[in-house]
């Protein structure tokens, strides 16, 4: 079975979702030009947009069925999600914010746990400082790990090299690939070479519409025809 | 100069008591109106906002016969809580705090709403994704975001309560000892004669209470403050 399944509809103002794919597991990239509609379909998986209808099956879980009228409240979905811009607390030291997910979800203190995901994106020497404090790349590996840190069954990334410069792109795709060993993830680019590096299967939207699935071959196609 | 009679001390712990108890029981009511005010739409929200604000525009004097008419031994709220929770307010000094809390509220609720929309809600979406329910999202991250709006509206309803005259005057009278504030003791010694150097004592006693509570609510607010960009 399937670990992800997404079949949704959506309508936004003139825009209009419609999409349906199916993922195994490992690194699915979302692909597709600005606007195809990439944001608001994870926004539906994480459950921060209600669909008009459809269906998200995660693992044995339905977290969302129009028919069934099922809607999983986000806060008990259990996904970790990256955003664009990081999004840490800027009232909370970076120590208290990777730990903000443990305590919502209610899970123990886990201080190995904590040290691993410290080590693996080298954020130790960041701890006592404020987000504000933080420069781009950092502050987007320490939202890495206060997602992870929740321990979710699925990782969210929307962007989340975008609001850095190629230098730190560079710096942070390691972090990144280490990750995929960790959790299941659904990487939101529209950036070809960055998700080559990382992803295992791709969905290619286009206006709304799934375009096409595959393996990586499709983001070359994607971007030939794109050249074309 | 500074050499306070007891009365004098009697009215000025007074007025303190009351600013405070009457800052401290409007404040959950006033982060919660304003709350609401910032985040919900619902009928008659213009209507509440407008109720809100009327202590700020009505003369203090009808502010103060209004709650004596409800508030009051026979008025229809104020006799439901004397019957039924023992609560009274006319001529006590409880009755001075609900005028002062009542006429500071829309200066506490202001501020506190605008720190409240000025809050990036994309913060309280990143909480929910984290396992936050809505209660925990308002105390982990609206509320602490929030923080030097409360300070700001606490400081001017406390201000506010610490130099309110007409509404209190009014609702609960001039009582010495009980309901006897600063400002009316004030207003009284300027009626009698060689009143002159008590008032006077007093008055200087009102700026440096009032000066004191300017400057602890910057410190406050710079310490929220460097909390968010500082280190």
């Amino acid at each position: 079975m399937s670990m992800l399944a997404v079949e949704v509809e959506k309508r936004l103002g003139n825009f209009s979702l419609a999409a349906r794919f199916e993922t195994a597991g490992g690194v699915t990239a979302l692909f597709g030009a600005s606007g195809a509609g990439k944001t608001t379909l994870v926004n539906m998986i994480a459950g921060l947009i209600v669909p008009n209808r459809g269906r998200i099956r995660l693992d044995d879980d339905v977290l969302f069925d129009s028919g069934a009228r099922i809607d999983v409240p986000a806060h008990r979905r259990r996904i970790g999600y990256v955003f664009q811009e990081g999004r840490l607390f800027p009232h909370l030291s970076v120590a208290a914010n990777l730990d903000y997910g443990r305590r919502m979800c209610g899970l123990a203190r886990d201080g190995a746990e904590m040290a691993r995901i410290v080590n693996l994106l080298d954020i130790g020497h960041l701890l006592d400082r404020r987000p504000g404090k933080l420069s781009g790349g950092e502050r987007q590996r320490v939202a890495v790990g206060r997602a992870l840190l929740m321990r979710p069954r699925l990782l969210l990334l929307d962007e989340p090299l975008a609001s850095l410069d190629g230098a730190r792109k560079r710096e942070i795709l390691p972090y990144l690939e280490r990750l995929r060993a960790e959790v299941p993830m659904v990487y939101v680019s529209h950036h070809a070479g960055e998700l080559k590096r990382i992803a295992t299967s791709v969905v290619l939207l286009d206006a709304g519409r799934v375009a096409a699935t595959g393996g990586i071959e499709v983001l070359d196609k994607a971007t030939a025809e794109l050249m074309a | 100069m500074l050499d306070l009679s007891p009365d004098e001390w009697i009215a000025i712990r007074l007025s303190l008591k009351i600013a405070f108890v009457a800052t401290a029981v409007a404040l959950p009511f006033g982060i919660a109106l304003a709350w609401l005010l910032a985040r919900k739409n619902f009928w008659g929200k213009t209507l509440l906002d407008g109720l809100v604000h009327m202590p700020l525009v009505l003369p203090p004097v009808v502010t103060g016969y209004l709650l004596l008419i409800s508030f009051g031994r026979r008025g229809p709220i104020g006799a439901f809580l004397a019957d039924h929770f023992g609560i009274v307010f006319s001529f006590r000094w409880t009755g001075a705090a609900l005028s002062c809390g009542v006429m500071g509220f829309p200066l506490l609720v202001r501020p506190i709403r605008l720190a409240i929309e000025a809050i990036d809600r994309k913060l309280e979406d990143a909480a929910t994704t984290l396992g936050a329910d809505r209660l925990w999202v308002f105390l982990t991250v609206t509320l602490p975001l929030a923080m030097p709006g409360l300070i700001a509206g606490m400081v001017l309803c406390f201000a506010k309560a610490l130099g309110e005259f007409g509404a209190t005057i009014t609702f609960v009278s001039n009582i010495p000892g009980e309901t006897q504030t600063i400002s009316a003791a004030i207003y009284t010694l300027t009626q009698v004669p060689g009143g002159d150097a008590a008032a006077s004592r007093l008055v200087l006693v009102a700026i440096a209470i009032s000066l004191a509570a300017l400057v602890v609510a910057e410190w406050l607010a710079r310490r929220a403050g460097t909390r968010f960009h500082g280190e």
